[in-house]
């Protein structure tokens, strides 16, 4: 039993740039961290397939620096509950794992946001961001044809990506007018570095047209997608596709933030000045505080290391450089919000909750989330409402209701585990 | 040339890359969808990340595996809802 468990000083969950950035702070300041995540390795889902595809040198240091003494990494592993205070429960390829942590870092990162449209369901409509997952971990897509849309700044970036692997990107769709993108510019001329950026992904995707106020409207095709139909302003027309590349910007994980008690504001993890919880001893960083990109997770990342390991002073020094990507964060939000045409597309036999095949219609002739979960089943499948439930807060503006352990589905064997999470089970 | 290891998809034996994703393997051999939802729709991928639960998979036996998340090993059994 003992080897099941172990203790540590700062837990962190989560092993993007926020996770790397605590964790690193936090062992330097000489407390004994844990790192706990789902994937095989570190490096969240922007440095997925750690150096060979991070790119940026700022992965590699980031990832050369988490090699330094001091981390414990605990990788492909799943964090389900909190069944005791102080301790949480995950499951891993080699069973069920045991932490004790004294702080907790949450670095749960963010996922795509998934609107409803006719022909959605067929494979290979896949996220954007989705894509380039498959790509990082090893799908060929040398000559395929793809039309990447949705919006926010990750359509740009997967784009490129997609185009420097072989892919034949035939149309970059941003659902945002570009009124509102024009102003986004503006707005962040001041990052001279995500400007720089901006520029060098468009001189990457030359060539290649670029539609604002774009988006797609139904996919088509026999067993996969074959092509999309895509519409801006009043004008519709078909796109012949091998892959429709599809996310709707970005929505926080909250979910074990939420378990955990740690209050929510406006659906984002409510944090103060040190990235402290309103749950004492529970610090958070990254996306779930809000959707802001690598440079303000790092940011917030060291404040919550530093200041979890008893170093406030030292997390002070990144206070303004964070305020500044936070206004950038504020930024993003406006300008990729969803335009209202993007609820219309999804008809009533259109599928919504992919897990459980629950139409909108079925979904929309009950009065509330909670309803329509009790006699459709949307939402209780296996993703637990992760996908459906941002696209029916958008759709009918239901709230998700609060979670509940476990957090992620898990064999019956994984919840007796429950009962054993004693603090005998844990060795330090 | 990376290192290729032997993976089996779907009964037929391949090769892939060293540190190709269970998925990747299976819709780059044959695979023309992943699962069969409860209505008996064909499936593929969306997340790319462990979120969504469309890649699942059986893999060396165990159903249900989510398969993005999981790194082929030499001799892996992969199979789809085929």
């Amino acid at each position: 039993m003992s080897d099941m468990g172990r203790s540590f000083e700062v837990l962190v969950v989560g092993a993007g740039p926020a996770g790397i950035a605590a964790a690193c702070c936090a062992a330097e300041s000489g407390a004994r961290v844990g790192l706990v995540d789902n994937n095989p390795r570190p490096g969240g889902q922007i440095w997925r397939g750690g150096e060979n595809h991070a790119g940026a040198p700022e992965a590699k240091r980031w990832l050369q620096r988490l090699e330094s003494p001091g981390v414990e990494i605990i990788s492909s592993a799943e964090v389900i509950d909190n069944p005791v205070a102080g301790f949480l429960l995950a499951q891993s390829p080699r069973g069920e794992l045991i932490f004790h942590y004294e702080k907790l870092i949450l670095c749960t990162g963010a996922r795509e946001r998934f609107l409803p449209f006719p022909g959605w369901t067929l494979p290979n409509v896949v996220g954007a961001g989705g894509l380039q997952a498959l790509v990082k971990s090893g799908l060929d897509i040398t000559g395929r044809k793809i039309v990447v849309a949705g919006t926010g700044p990750l359509l740009v970036a997967v784009a490129a990506f997609l185009r420097q692997h072989g892919g034949n990107i035939r149309m970059v769709a941003e659902q945002a007018p570009w009124s509102r993108l024009i102003r986004f510019g503006l707005a962040v001329a001041a990052h001279r570095n995500k400007i720089a950026q901006f520029f060098q992904l468009k001189r990457q995707l030359a060539g290649v047209p670029f539609r604002a106020g774009c988006w797609p409207i139904t996919a088509e095709g026999s067993g996969r997608v074959e092509s999309v139909t895509l519409r801006a302003g009043k004008k519709t027309w078909k796109e012949p596709c091998d892959f429709l590349a599809c996310g709707f910007h970005l929505v926080p994980n909250t979910e074990l933030a939420s378990l955990l008690g740690c209050e929510l504001r406006a659906g984002f993890v409510r944090v103060d000045e040190l990235q402290q919880t309103s749950t004492p001893g529970i610090f958070c960083a990254g996306e779930p505080t809000g959707i802001g990109g690598v440079e303000l997770s790092l940011l917030e990342g060291q404040i919550a290391g530093y200041a979890s390991a008893n170093h406030a002073q030292k997390a002070r020094e990144f206070f303004a450089e964070r305020d500044r990507f936070r206004r950038f964060s504020i930024a993003l939000e406006r300008a990729f919000a969803l335009r209202s045409e993007l609820a219309a597309s999804p008809a009533a036999e259109t599928i919504v909750c992919r897990c459980e095949d629950v139409t909108l219609g079925r979904i929309r002739s009950h009065s509330s989330w909670r309803a329509a979960k009790l006699h459709t089943r949307c939402g209780m499948g296996a993703c637990q409402g992760r996908i459906c439930g941002p696209a029916i807060e958008f759709l009918l503006g239901w709230k998700v209701e609060s979670v509940r352990p476990p957090i992620f589905p898990v064999p019956a064997e994984s919840l007796t585990a429950r009962d054993r999470a004693t603090p005998e089970s844990v060795s330090t | 040339m990376p290192d290729m290891i032997a993976v089996n998809v779907n009964g037929a034996k391949r090769e892939v890359a060293s540190g190709t994703s269970a998925l990747a393997a299976a819709m780059m051999n044959g695979a023309k969808f992943v699962r069969r939802s409860v209505t008996g729709e064909p499936r593929g991928p969306l997340c790319g990340m462990g979120i969504c639960f469309e890649c699942r998979m059986t893999i060396n036996g165990l159903r249900h595996c989510r398969s993005c998340q999981i790194v082929c090993e030499q001799g892996m059994d992969i199979r789809t809802d085929e």
